[in-house]
Order: structure tokens, then C-alpha cells, then sequence
């Protein structure tokens, strides 16, 4: 993507982000404020997000990979299951990826 | 709505404890908001190094931090422009993400009582921390701090911390060398977690469980970033389409959560 393009889609998304903020201000709370309104966009929340995890962790391009990522996401969720907090999580993950690249797995 | 009522009890408790109302009760509100902008903003190291990884400049990683200032938005718009996805998917999913900060809106309007220019900084500020602090206070005058103090003070920091990642990552060289690839999938297993451990999240990880089968199925067939839009629309299948119980929750817990 040229950067012309990407700092139109930081752009873009941002403004959609924002607007979104401002509609939830000014809109009077009526449909907003029904419990199925909020838990549907909730479930949106966590299916994006898990959805998220899968592509980063397994693929790459088109393909289904496996790699030093899986370990590393496993030391994540114990660290997770551990209550740590989220910057030790994400360094865990991390180191635990170039250890065993280190010795030599993908 | 639950969990609002269980916030407004642990903030009653806490006012007992320092004192009741008034300066003391001020005090332990500016305190939780500082505690909070700092534990969030420091994770904007890891956005910034992973945004720049992602191959955004230092210059439109900090515009995302500044404009967008979503974290959940944030780190999957370079999720799904980093593995390659169109202009369209990242902004799609980003908007989808941040479709949330939407429902906030009428949580906090109504304590907060702004018109004009203040509104629409109130409007950027409106995020799970703010939105989580100030639904936990018992009065009105401690909510209003809640929110200013968390949003201001987390905005502050998310972007200064941002600022430090991008630098940070752009002096590293090949990201899979430092496992920086198996960090962004950790950051977005952090995000998620909060929603779907615990009692209440039952239904949550059903949908979990849909959506990583639905994005790893669809990899190999469609193009990058709609894998993860089309696992959004299983949600909202389910969400509209199945009973809801009385237990799940729908206002954010200030405890590692997306800002």
C-alpha cells in the first residue's frame, strides 16, 4: 500500500472512530440504551478481537501456519490465567517467540 | 447493567473508607484515574513498536494514537493492514471495534452535562477507562473527575508511550527476531481476555471459539481482513438471535481493558 493510501485509511478509519464517539453524545439514549443493543456490540468486541488472535497467531498470507507463535501464545495465556498485567503479557509472548527462534524453530 | 450497580458499591465502600464525600473522595478518584492512565499508557509501547512493524511511519502511528485513540481500533487496524488487508477491511474492522466507545456516549453524557466544544472533547475521550471510572462513582461531582482525569490523563500517556514504541520499533530491525509478530497476537488475546473469563462470559466464549474457526476457515479463500469482518457477523447473528440472560455484563470493568 502507498503511503498516500495508508494516511487515507488512517484518516478514514479515524474519522469513522471519532464520529462514532460524537453519535453516542448526542443521540438521546433511547435504542442505544438497550441491554440488546449493548451486549450484541459486545459480542462484536470479543468475535473481532478472537478472530484477531487466529490470524496473528496461525496464518500467514493465505496459509495456515504453525510456528514459534502457538508457544508463544500459550505463555501468554497463562500469564493471562496469572493475572499479569498487559505489557509483561505481550513481553512474554515476545521473548518466548525469539527464544525458541533462537534455537532454531520457524 | 449490573455491573454499574456492582462499581457504584465498591466506590461507596471505598469512600467509607478514606473519609465519605467531599476532598477525601476527590482525592481517591484523582488517585484511581492516575493509576489507571498509568497502566494503560504504558501499553501504548507496544502499539507504537507494532505499528511501525506493521509498516505504518512513526508519523502515522502517532496520527491512529491522536485521531482514532481507540486502542481496541487502534491495534487491529494495523492487525489487518500489517497481514495485508485493503484500505476497506482495516477501516471496516476498526469502525466495528470502536462501534462500543458508540454505546458509551449515553453512560456518560448525562453525568458529565457538556454542550458545544466541550462535548466534542468529551466525544474523544469516551473510552472503556473514562467510561469505566466514571459509571463507578456514587455522585455526579466524582464522576465528572473520573472521566476527565482517566480520559485526559490516559490520552497523555497512551500517545507519549506510543511516541517511545514507534522510535523503540523502528531501531529493531526484523520483527520476527524479537517475536514482535507473536506479541501483537498476545496483545489481542490480553484485549479479549477480560470479556470472556469469569462467570459472565459464557455466551462470549462460545462466540470466541465461532470466530477464531470461522477466520481460520476462511484464510485461504478471501481476501486479507475478511476473515475477521465475517467473524463479526456470526456475532451479530448471535446477538440478536439468541435469549439473553441476566448476567452478562455490558459496561466495561476498569481492569485491563481496551482503552
Amino acid at each position: 500500500m502507498s503511503p498516500t493510501a495508508t494516511w487515507l485509511a488512517v484518516i478514514g478509519a479515524s474519522a469513522v472512530v471519532y464520529a462514532l464517539k460524537v453519535v453516542g453524545h448526542l443521540v438521546p439514549e433511547h435504542w442505544l440504551a438497550k441491554p440488546r443493543v449493548a451486549r450484541t456490540a459486545s459480542l462484536v468486541t470479543v468475535a473481532l478481537l478472537s478472530a484477531l488472535v487466529a490470524v496473528q497467531a496461525a496464518t500467514t498470507g493465505k496459509e495456515l501456519v504453525a510456528d514459534a507463535r502457538l508457544p508463544a501464545l500459550a505463555v501468554a495465556a497463562v500469564a493471562l490465567v496469572l493475572r499479569a498485567p498487559f505489557i509483561v503479557v505481550v513481553v512474554l509472548a515476545a521473548a518466548t517467540a525469539a527464544g525458541l527462534r533462537a534455537l532454531g524453530m520457524a | 447493567m449490573r455491573s454499574v450497580r456492582k462499581g457504584c458499591a465498591r466506590a461507596r465502600w471505598a469512600g467509607v473508607r478514606v473519609g465519605g464525600v467531599g476532598f477525601d473522595g476527590r482525592r481517591a478518584v484523582v488517585r484511581t484515574s492516575i493509576s489507571v492512565a498509568l497502566a494503560t499508557g504504558l501499553y501504548g509501547v507496544s502499539f507504537g513498536a507494532l505499528s511501525v512493524v506493521a509498516g505504518l511511519s512513526t508519523a502515522q502511528t502517532m496520527a491512529l494514537s491522536l485521531l482514532m485513540f481507540s486502542g481496541g481500533s487502534q491495534f487491529a487496524f494495523i492487525g489487518v493492514l500489517g497481514a495485508g488487508g485493503a484500505a476497506g477491511a482495516a477501516i471496516a474492522t476498526a469502525g466495528l471495534l470502536g462501534a462500543r466507545n458508540g454505546l458509551y456516549g449515553p453512560q456518560v453524557a448525562p453525568l458529565l452535562g457538556v454542550r458545544g466544544g466541550r462535548r466534542l472533547l468529551a466525544a474523544q475521550l469516551t473510552i472503556d477507562e473514562s467510561t469505566a471510572v466514571a459509571t463507578a462513582q456514587s455522585d455526579v461531582a466524582d464522576a465528572r473527575a473520573g472521566f476527565w482525569w482517566t480520559g485526559a490523563g490516559v490520552f497523555v500517556l497512551w500517545n507519549a508511550f506510543t511516541l517511545l514504541g514507534a522510535v523503540l520499533g523502528d531501531a529493531l530491525g526484523d520483527p520476527r527476531r524479537y517475536g514482535l509478530d507473536a506479541a501483537a497476537a498476545a496483545a489481542f488475546l490480553a484485549l479479549v481476555w477480560p470479556r470472556v473469563s469469569g462467570p459472565t462470559g459464557a455466551v462470549a466464549r462460545l462466540v470466541a471459539g465461532g470466530a477464531v474457526l470461522v477466520a481460520l476457515a476462511l484464510t485461504p479463500f478471501t481476501p486479507a481482513g475478511v476473515p475477521v469482518l465475517v467473524a463479526a457477523a456470526v456475532a451479530i447473528l448471535v446477538g440478536v438471535l439468541t435469549p439473553m440472560s441476566d448476567d452478562e455484563p455490558t459496561t466495561p470493568e476498569h481492569t485491563g481493558d481496551v482503552p
